[in-house]
């Protein structure tokens, strides 16, 4: 069955209204950052247009053979990352529960001892010297994406006198339309810091943040080899278009 | 006892932290090998449509200290107002220009696109917006990456028309949206907070 009606014009509807109920607020006083770098007015709001509708598309053949694979796409040759193996997968879905195809996933993390690849890093714990810390992958027709990486370790940062950030994967994921473009950050199931890092509760409800907490996925662990977590990410999803019905609506 | 509504609820956004570059502009940060260059650093080739123009500016935190480690992304329209976009129902949009570039500021909080000076889009009720270039900026202490549009000095006429201008005007903040145009180089300054802070959109 077709899900658009022949003669009509093919308009992507516009994004149901964002709920910032569930997001962190910009000024966030927990998070010493936030405060000088939050807006103080209130954001002017108005239904999508043609210009938040649309987003850029990127094509599989822009992904290379080891994009997806954090642990050897920076080793010497022969050699891997050290860490705890695992593969992260999941399914990049719309607030419709539609699959989102063919869109670009970036993640990037520390490596198993909690130190970024990065010039502005100096925490004490040791560079993998096979770790670059980075990989993208571009979704299927089902939205899925996964990657294999290394877990990553949790590391120190100067907010409060004494505060460690859980280990945790940055994600940024486009949409369909700009105004879909999401960055967030992935945890793991259990890690008794999640509930006491100042960057997660930032986000005031605790049923959003365990949104971001991927579970052990024992079914898709590889015996032998890796344990599997799952993460899948929502984006904003389209209102229907019931006059001008195309696939990018409802 | 009514029906369940099963939308699900979008992920909570979380800041892209001080090391963004790693995951988004990973050569910039000395990340090399992986891939051959970062995503949007080019926008414009020969065969670009349009007028070249360079969009510059400084991103600023509200004591004016330059935001050194953001991200910006920047998304717009051809030369002819068309969006080279899946979700563009229009045809015709320029194969040789994406609309899309991303660029790291550097130690003093600056950016820097070539692109080319868009052409105008069909708003609400298909009036005509005035052209106009989509910014979106990331960083550590921003906890949701902030949405706003830069418009043209050169376009005052389009610019009394342009509808999400007008929903700013009342304000009295419509200036901090438009970018002063000399020659070529287009620069609007971006300021987080505080005094002259620029107008962000939810949209």
């Amino acid at each position: 069955m077709s899900t658009s009606l022949p003669n009509t014009p093919q308009i992507a509807g516009s994004f149901f209204a964002r709920d910032h109920s569930r997001h962190p607020p910009s000024y966030a006083p927990g998070y010493k950052s936030s405060v000088l770098r939050a807006p103080k007015q209130t954001l002017v709001s108005f239904d999508s247009t043609l210009s938040e509708r649309t987003g850029p598309a990127f094509g599989h053949n822009m992904i290379g053979e080891l994009d997806n694979d954090l642990i050897v796409n920076y080793a010497r040759p022969g050699e891997a990352a050290i860490g705890q193996r695992i593969l992260v997968h999941g399914q990049i879905l719309d607030e419709n529960a539609r699959p989102v195809p063919n869109v670009l996933v970036e993640y990037w993390q520390a490596n198993a001892g909690g130190r970024y690849r990065h010039k502005k890093e100096s925490y004490l714990a040791a560079v993998d010297p096979n770790f670059g810390g980075f990989g993208r992958s571009i979704t299927d027709e089902n939205g899925y994406y996964w990657f294999k990486t290394v877990k990553p370790g949790a590391y120190p940062w100067p907010n409060g006198v004494n505060d460690w950030r859980p280990a945790h994967i940055h994600f940024s994921v486009f949409g369909t339309g700009f105004v879909q473009r999401l960055i967030t950050q992935m945890y793991f199931e259990g890690d008794p810091m999640i509930d006491i890092c100042p960057i997660v509760n930032t986000i005031s409800d605790k049923e959003a943040i365990k949104q971001l907490i991927a579970p052990l996925d024992m079914g898709n662990t590889i015996p032998m080899d890796m344990r599997a977590y799952k993460f899948d990410i929502v984006l904003r999803g389209r209102r229907s278009t019931y006059f001008e019905n195309r696939p990018e609506g409802n | 006892m009514v029906n369940t509504i099963n939308y699900l609820k979008e992920t909570p956004s979380q800041t892209a932290g001080p090391y963004v570059h790693i995951g988004m502009v990973p050569n910039f940060c000395d990340i090399t090998g992986v891939i051959a260059e970062d995503l949007g650093k080019a926008m414009i080739g020969d065969g670009t449509k349009g007028e070249r123009i360079t969009i510059t500016g400084r991103v600023l935190d509200g004591a004016g200290n330059p935001v050194n480690d953001c991200v910006v992304e920047i998304w717009q329209a051809d030369a002819n107002g068309i969006y080279n976009s899946p979700a563009e129902h229009r045809s015709g949009a320029d194969e040789n220009f994406a609309g899309w570039g991303r660029c790291p500021a550097d130690k003093d909080g600056v950016f820097r696109f070539d692109t080319i000076k868009p052409g105008q889009v069909p708003g609400p009720n298909g009036a005509p917006m005035a052209p106009h270039v989509s910014l979106w900026i990331v960083a550590r202490g921003i906890n949701i990456g902030l949405l706003t549009r830069m418009y043209f000095s050169d376009e005052a006429e389009a610019n009394a028309k342009d509808p999400i201008l007008a929903r700013v005007r009342p304000s009295g903040r419509e200036h901090t949206l438009i970018g002063k145009r000399e020659g070529d180089t287009v620069t609007f300054d971006i300021r987080l907070q505080g005094e002259e802070e620029t107008v962000f959109l939810d949209a």
